[in-house]
């Protein structure tokens, strides 16, 4: 299977159409792009010409929201070829897509919903991501979900699973560390022993994002992956901590709600240059 | 619990959290739970008012919420191209006894269906008056006028552009008593929109389904008010004609 090329060991950001013309005219610390591949299936029309106009100039991750990859349904055919067409003309350095389900019988939920960690999922995952690979010709990216409940059918940890996914289809990761950190605080485990036992030799991408911090009706902290806020703290010094053991990637920050003006998410990307300048 | 028992407890807030779902305690997941149960209807219903802001701004923002709750239950979208979500809507509206006093509602609501399509549309290269101007009168009368691929026409027998206007971006726009037909648009980059003269709904349509000009003309004349040489010009103006199959 051919290998695309890699993102540059760089700040990202999320790409947003409100934020064209301040791209265009001085993108700062912010070395490439990641955009929703769902949001660029359509025939034609102004956004897919901006998306050109940015390939021209910027490396472009191509990000999936909505295959499915941990559905108990067989992947929509449809939507592979419609990937497979999006991916085919524009060429991004990266493919990824999360572990998580959002497509029932009814239709697609829009959400990224978990799945139990045991064999059965994880043959059912890894049939997923072999089909997505054959079909698009390129190695994907699989990124580790933020999660807000435990499944009791779960048999293993979520670093067994992924390992085990990994081991059987090849595919790369994407680490989301606000992710980790999330899913640690709701699911009571230490964020730094996962980033400590991650297989960091799989790492193609990094993710940071906010989230919202709310609690559940035992009073036990309950974090939400929102995407609307700055990155906190805490996720910024365990990306320090990460990028000890994996030396330097491509790292995006995504906005997606209570989208900023560019001069704040691109202070983001220079605060995640300046995470990957200080190994040097 | 398999994924369907997941996501009709998603979709119905009366359904219990599904079994097998725990906190880190082993405890029933409860407000764990809700926390997908927001996700989907409140990115849904986002996805909702998007699509249909001029609807949302005649019902108020705090009703539309409520009834995108209502609708995103019943048709949740087929596709992950929300582009392309919610083509039910404006029939859902005509069916929703709540705001069944307003008769206009589901034709504003296709006509911001229309923009949207017409946004995504693919693109296409207008072409000026000369091609047609060369042709003699036989081959003009032979003639297929290929039009726009974004092109939409919403005939409603209300005043549906005026009120659409008048509730994004014109509020001083005055309402008149009679419908109009709209043509809905994307040559280049922007969506437009106009009101059409007398027959040019149906000059339009009987042009996009593959009929010569001959047959247009012979079929629209018989239109009272129609103006053959204002809707000729109108189709350059609006740069509709992509190409001339002669």
């Amino acid at each position: 299977m051919p290998l695309i090329p890699h993102l540059p060991n760089s700040a990202g950001v999320g790409y947003k159409p409100q934020h064209l013309d301040d791209i265009l005219a001085d993108a700062g610390h912010v070395k490439w792009l990641e955009i929703h591949a769902e949001n660029y299936m359509s025939a034609g029309g102004p956004m897919l010409a901006q998306l050109k106009r940015l390939a021209e100039q910027f490396p472009i991750s191509c990000h999936g929201v909505g295959l499915s990859i941990g559905g108990e349904r067989p992947l929509d055919k449809d939507h592979l070829k419609r990937l497979k067409h999006l991916i085919s003309w524009l060429k991004p350095a990266s493919f990824s897509e999360h572990l998580a389900w959002s497509t029932h019988e009814g239709g697609f939920l829009n959400d990224l919903l978990p799945v139990p960690y045991n064999m059965d999922t994880v043959k059912r995952v890894a049939d997923h991501v072999n089909e997505v690979q054959d079909t698009l010709g390129v190695q994907m990216l699989l990124e580790n979900p933020s999660v807000y409940v435990a499944f009791a059918a779960s048999t293993m940890d979520e670093i067994t699973f992924i390992n085990e996914v990994v081991s059987r289809t090849g595919c790369g990761l994407l680490l989301d560390v606000n992710n980790v950190f999330i899913s640690g605080t709701n699911q009571d485990y230490s964020p730094e022993d996962y980033i400590a036992n991650f297989p960091v030799e799989h790492i193609g991408e990094l993710h940071l994002g906010g989230h919202i911090k709310d609690q559940d009706e035992h009073g036990a902290p309950l974090l939400i992956d929102s995407h609307n806020d700055k990155v906190v703290d805490p996720v910024w010094t365990l990306l320090d901590t990460l990028l000890q053991r994996t030396g330097p990637k491509p790292i995006l920050v995504e906005w997606d709600n209570d989208i900023p003006d560019w001069p704040i998410l691109e202070s983001e990307a220079a605060r995640a240059t300046a995470a990957l300048e200080a190994l040097k | 619990m398999s994924q369907i028992d997941f996501s009709k407890a998603l979709l119905d807030n009366e359904q219990p959290t599904p079994e097998g779902l725990v906190d880190p305690k082993g405890r029933p997941a409860g407000k764990r739970f809700d926390v997908y149960r927001n996700n989907v209807i409140l990115s849904l219903s986002d996805a909702l008012s998007d699509a249909y802001p001029v609807v949302q701004k005649l019902v108020g923002e705090k009703f539309f919420q409520a009834m995108a709750g209502v609708f995103v239950r019943m048709y949740p979208p087929k596709t992950p191209i929300l582009s392309d979500f919610a083509p039910e809507f404006p029939d859902f509206l005509a069916s929703f006894p709540p705001v069944a006093k307003l008769t206009y509602l589901p034709d504003v609501a296709r006509v911001e269906r229309a923009r949207t399509q017409a946004y995504h549309a693919a693109d296409a290269a207008p072409i000026d008056g000369a091609a047609l101007a060369a042709l003699t009168p036989e081959q003009m009368a032979e003639a297929k006028l290929r039009l726009h691929p974004s092109l939409h026409i919403i005939s409603s027998p209300f005043p549906v552009f005026a009120i659409w206007q008048k509730n994004s971006d014109a509020p001083e726009t005055a309402i008149p008593k009679h419908g109009q037909d709209v043509l809905i648009a994307r040559p280049h980059d922007m969506v437009e929109m106009r009101t059409l003269p007398p027959g040019a709904a149906d000059f339009l349509r009987a042009l996009a389904s593959g009929r010569t000009l001959g047959q247009t003309i012979e079929f629209c004349e018989k239109i009272p008010l129609f103006d053959l040489t204002e809707n000729i010009g109108g189709l350059f103006e609006s740069n509709l004609l992509i190409k001339i199959e002669s």
